[in-house]
């Protein structure tokens, strides 16, 4: 390599990192596709992450309940006129979330 | 133990069974999230991502069977959990069961604990060979006959009937765990067992589903200090006061019950000491352990990283004493591997009967034992490809640079969507089952 291009020592801690240890190139790889990358990988965000392994479904109980109240002197939609897709005016209700599908089905271990 | 290159006394694995569909589309459903053998071996319980548990019992072995040892047919099948919503919280609680783990038998039903994120049930296995016959009140159909009407008593009789298996849960224990459940282990007593999620571990009386004792909370005050959670826990096979839990930084700690009800500090700590110029953003995420198991003696115990392993020592914490590498060539791919994901892959390992081989899952549906005697390793593949009866299982080989031999693999043509994170091992003999993806396959030594 020409000794014309500059390199600040960083750069070139770095070059030498990527021959002695593959772990080293393959951050520089990640860090280069994901400038944003935070400094502390294993800190409290990927954990909390981990932690709400949940998927989040949008049910805001103080919404809902709100609504219900507001519709107290007018007639409950009947349950065929919810089956339209949920937009944004529409308060969900327990009822509107897509039904998890169960398991009815045996095991296809058990054949 | 391990298949030789050549013939003589060398060891090797045959093909034994495969369950399961074949075609290519899998459904979420049915992938086998979690493989046990029972104490004696007779069964294995699987669990899968769609709440159910299946049940294997080994057929007797009859004298025309030389060649192979019993099959494992289906035993028994139930709906463990079933999907819940969490409305408080706006979370879906899913049906996958994390963890089977069976009581020691007692008498002549099988008990098992199983478990979801958040709930752990005990479930009954009975047999039911013999129906009552001849009852007073109720005529054969059922029906209820007029009591004025009956003139004579009889006696039921008990007859013989088709074998039933049936599975009725006897406790549920729920609301106990506010993250999800990662582990659960019976204890020695055979009276409690603990329960593990991210940040707690609870112990229960298998008797009372009311409450449980939390004995470790790691939770800290504020969540933004949050740095590790807990990843498995497991209770010593014989001392019953003692149990450890591995972290997503590494370490274990093992804790003794009879020195505090809260055993936030541990009594040991097992850490290996890190080159601090070796660390990169990978190390902490790759250091995290995915399984921890003691061996069936007691005196050590084994834990699963991403890349290794390790073999602790009890009485000595600063390291371990064996550390077996399971997919080193995978150090130059951790950037693609954590794009997609597969570096939070939790690998689960095990030990053999004697605790002389171990044995863990990679990707491309291979698997990997280790014999700690003779130091020599293998790499299988679960495939249907080897799949005649007692056909021998050939030894894999992932080419790592350079020129790739024939019957070699290269990296890059691996497949990461072929996971082998559960397998297990009979507890006396040389049976494994591994679970690929939503396939069982059960493989056992060569017998001459």
């Amino acid at each position: 390599m020409s000794g014309e291009v500059e390199a600040s020592t960083e750069e070139q801690q770095e070059m030498q990192d990527t021959v002695v240890s593959p772990e080293k190139a393959e951050e520089v790889k990640l860090k280069a596709r994901y400038p944003h990358l935070g400094t502390r990988p294993g800190g409290s965000d990927l954990l909390r992450k981990r932690l709400q392994k949940g998927q989040q479904k949008y049910f805001d109980s103080g919404d809902y309940n709100m609504a219900k109240a507001k519709m107290k002197n007018k007639q409950l939609p009947t349950a065929a006129a919810e089956k339209t897709e949920i937009t944004g005016d529409h308060i969900p209700t327990p009822q509107d979330l897509p039904q998890r599908k169960q398991s009815l089905v045996a095991s296809k271990l058990a054949v | 133990m391990m298949a030789g290159a050549g013939g003589g006394n060398d060891f090797q694995w045959c093909f034994s069974q495969v369950k399961g569909a074949v075609d290519e589309d899998v459904a979420e459903a049915d992938i086998i999230s979690t493989v046990e053998f029972n104490y004696s071996g007779e069964l294995l319980a699987t669990g899968d991502k769609g709440g159910r548990v299946v049940i294997f019992q080994r057929e007797q072995e009859s004298k025309n069977r030389l060649l192979s040892r019993g099959e494992y047919n289906v035993y028994s099948t139930f709906q463990s959990h079933e999907p819940e919503f969490d409305y408080l919280k706006s979370l879906e609680i899913e049906e996958k069961i994390n963890k089977i783990r069976w009581l020691p038998q007692q008498n002549a039903a099988h008990f098992l604990l199983s478990a979801n994120d958040k709930t752990i049930k005990l479930w009954k296995i009975s047999e039911r060979d013999k129906r009552a016959d001849g009852y007073n009140l109720k005529d054969e159909d059922g029906r209820l006959r007029d009591p004025f009407r009956i003139t004579t008593l009889r006696v039921p009789v008990l007859m013989p009937m088709d074998l039933m298996v049936e599975a009725s849960p006897r406790r549920i224990f729920a609301n106990a765990h506010t993250y999800h459940i990662n582990s659960i282990s019976v204890n020695s007593d055979y009276e409690t067992y603990l329960s593990a999620d991210d940040l707690r571990i609870n112990l229960w009386h298998l008797e009372i589903t009311d409450r449980s004792f939390n004995i470790v909370d790691i939770k800290p005050a504020n969540m933004e200090e949050l740095t590790e959670v807990i990843t498995a826990a497991e209770c010593h096979p014989h001392q019953c006061n003692v149990f450890v839990y591995s972290s997503s930084k590494g370490t274990i700690r093992l804790c003794d019950m009879r020195a505090a009800a809260l055993c936030d500090r541990h009594s040991k700590f097992f850490e290996e000491p890190e080159d601090p110029s070796s660390r990169s953003f990978f190390s902490e995420i790759i250091s995290s352990i995915s399984d921890v198991k003691f061996s069936h003696s007691g005196r050590y115990m084994m834990t699963r990283d991403y890349l290794s392993v390790k073999v602790w020592d009890l009485n000595m914490e600063n390291r371990p004493v064996e550390t077996y590498q399971v997919h080193e060539y995978l150090r130059s791919k951790l950037c693609s591997l954590y794009e997609n994901d597969c570096i939070f892959d939790k690998f689960e390992c095990c030990w053999n009967g004697s605790d002389s081989a171990i044995m863990t899952g990679s990707y491309n549906n291979f698997f990997r034992m280790f014999d700690r005697n003779t130091r020599r390793d293998i790499t299988l593949e679960a495939s249907r490809e080897n799949s005649k009866p007692r056909a021998i299982l050939k030894p894999r080989k992932v080419c790592t640079g350079g020129k790739r031999k024939k019957d070699e693999i290269s990296v890059d043509s691996l497949d990461f969507n072929k996971k082998i994170l559960h397998t297990a091992w009979h507890p006396k003999e040389n049976v494994i089952a591994v679970a690929a993806t939503n396939n069982l396959y059960i493989f056992q030594d060569k017998m001459n």
